[in-house]
């Protein structure tokens, strides 16, 4: 039922090989950045279920990883909990619960409804864990210990282990693409793209789009409870920057960079924005300026995103379209066509005339 | 003696100072092509949107077979068998025409989280689907681009939608919007075959469609009942002829 190019999957595949075989060859610097890279494309993922799959723009994502990211944390270091299974358990039950209740709110709304009241009930979430002095205060907290997994006392997973984080993580990166990969391929998945196209019709035709739109917003808060677990095992520390409104929209830049309603875009936007930070981050103390431009150039010249060209089906063809966006791209900066301005002209004159 | 299939009993709906649709009580009887007359303003919009569930009434019942559906929700109408089509092309149009009545097919489908296996693999969404494009006569088109379809196309493709929930009652909000000659009578056969097993509530101002293919006509004039009956009573009568046929039929 889809018509996406058999390029996307292929590039989400070499993707993976070439992070699985990074550490290698790789500065072990680079190889924590890629850590970093998995775990926000998790995220991003995950936002794009609901940005580009659903047509559900929200801007309180980072409420649901930086809520399971905290409750990891006050599990390790006020209750001595490293068991991996219930620590993450307990993540996406909370990262579940909480989307559970914004989702449930916010699906009533739509547009910029919808992005205003995610925006505010993520604040809340922000708030709460920012001034309720138990969860360690604006300054945030670092994990005592990291989460294992043992059984009948022997180690199998330890992810203070850098190497076996990442490619824990690496195996959850791949099984968050199937497992999405596999829901937006069936019937709940072509409502969503329903929801996104036309939700009056969608509706119209016998769907509660209600449900279905919690029921993407719980699965999207489910996998960001994941990448929330996993950044605070990786990092060892949450702080309320974590899950603030900035933290956001963060991801959804990453998810819009990439491309949307393209489960490899969000992880190639990730990519590219924590590599061009890192890199403008060394070049200059104004290193936003060098990013920020560079979010501008991706969505002027590539709307569909860094992957746009691929999406299309042919793959060849996209290239080509987009090469030659990138020759009109200096007239559509200025609003208009040059053919365009030519035409206008003389029917002004002749107006005053 | 005639199965009533849809109810009506004083349905109002008030927008603001404006009472677009006041105390209208009709019954459509099972098998029925049934057409709503009236000009402009006359709330005839109204009245399909509120047997449909897009607009709750401000008073009155709605019942469908017997039961009470007026608190329903579109969606649930939907699934009860009750379809309805729009006056403004109303369709998916990023999506082949195949995908467009997918959706509706899949309406069909018990449970709604279905979430492990395919869309494709359903067989029996894929024939429903398969089948409402080819009783609205576009199997030809099931892999095109709803976006370019021509404007007879999208008005059939809108038809098809509906026809894929495989609904017992059809509203239809002004089928022939639009159309050129041609298109219109394609769209009429349709109507015609559709008639075999549906019922139909139209509303058109085609008056040669509506007198063509509907065996009771109900006409509308400032959302109130004016008259209702078969075709010949509404051409011949003197009430309908004053308020509203009197220049198109005197001649």
């Amino acid at each position: 039922m889809s018509h996406r190019s058999p390029l996307l999957p292929l590039l989400f595949a070499l993707v993976c090989i070439g992070i699985a075989l990074y550490p290698l060859v790789g500065d072990a610097f680079y190889v924590r950045l890629a850590a970093k890279i998995v775990v926000l494309g998790i995220l991003a993922m995950s936002l794009d279920l609901l940005v580009g799959f659903a047509g559900l723009v929200s801007m309180g994502h980072a409420a649901f990883s930086g809520a399971a990211a905290y409750v990891v944390a006050a599990l390790i270091n006020k209750a001595g909990v490293t068991d991996l299974p219930t620590l993450l358990a307990a993540s996406l039950a909370t990262a579940g619960v909480t989307a559970l209740a914004i989702g449930w709110i916010s699906v009533r709304t739509s547009g910029i409804y919808l992005i205003m009241i995610t925006l505010a009930l993520g604040q809340m979430v922000f708030f709460f864990f920012h001034d309720v002095s138990f969860w360690g205060g604006a300054d945030g907290v670092n994990l005592d210990a990291k989460p294992v997994l043992a059984i009948a006392g022997i180690e199998l997973i330890d992810l203070s282990d850098r190497t076996v984080f990442y490619y824990v993580a690496l195996a959850c990166l791949v099984g968050t693409f199937v497992l999405l990969s596999v829901v937006l391929q069936s019937p709940f998945g072509q409502v969503l793209r329903g929801v996104r196209i036309n939700e009056g019709r969608t509706r119209a035709l016998g769907h509660d789009v209600q449900r279905y739109k919690l029921a993407a917003f719980v699965l999207a808060g489910l996998i960001a409870g994941l990448a929330g677990f996993l950044e605070v095992a990786r990092s060892g520390f949450v702080s309320p920057a974590h899950l603030g409104w900035h933290e956001s929209a963060t991801v959804l830049i990453v998810v819009i960079l990439g491309g949307m309603g393209t489960l490899v875009g969000p992880v190639i936007g990730a990519f590219a924005l924590v590599f061009l930070e890192d890199w403008a981050a060394e070049l200059t103390d104004h290193w936003k300026l060098i990013v920020g431009l560079f979010v501008i150039a991706v969505v002027l010249f590539l709307p569909n995103g860094l992957v746009g060209p691929l999406a299309r089906s042919g793959g060849r063809e996209g290239l080509g379209k987009a090469l030659a966006r990138l020759w009109n791209a200096p007239a559509r900066l200025f609003g208009r066509t040059p053919a365009k301005r030519r035409d206008d002209l003389p029917q002004e004159s002749a107006g005053d005339a | 003696m005639p199965e009533t299939i849809l109810e009506t009993r004083d349905l109002s709906r008030r927008f603001g100072g404006l009472r677009a649709v006041s105390a209208v009580s009709l019954a459509f009887e099972r098998g029925v092509v049934h057409a709503i007359l009236g000009p402009n303003g006359a709330g005839k919009t109204t009245l399909i949107n509120m047997l449909s569930g897009d607009l709750p009434p401000t008073d009155g019942k709605i019942l469908f077979e017997g039961a009470d559906v007026t608190g329903l929700p579109v969606h649930v109408r939907a699934r009860r068998g009750i379809g309805r089509s729009y006056q403004k092309t109303n369709i998916l149009p990023e999506l082949t025409c195949l995908e467009n009545c997918w959706l509706g097919a899949q309406a069909r489908l018990p449970g709604w989280l279905n979430m492990v296996r395919p869309a494709r693999r359903y067989r029996d969404v894929q024939a429903r689907a398969e089948r409402a494009l080819g009783l609205c006569g576009l199997e030809a088109r099931a892999g095109t681009q709803a976006a370019t379809l021509s404007h007879g196309e999208m008005r059939q493709l809108e038809i098809g939608m509906m026809l894929a929930t495989e609904p017992r009652l059809l509203l239809l909000d002004e089928p022939l919007a639009g159309m050129g000659v041609e298109e219109s009578w394609r769209v009429i056969d349709l109507l015609k075959t559709l008639a075999r097993d549906h019922t139909l509530i139209l509303i058109e101002h085609d008056m040669d469609a509506v007198f063509s293919i509907a065996q009771r006509i109900t006409v509308m004039v400032n959302g109130c009942e004016l008259e209702t009956g078969t075709p010949e009573q509404i051409r011949t009568s003197v009430a309908v002829r004053d308020a509203y046929l009197g220049e198109e039929l005197a001649a």
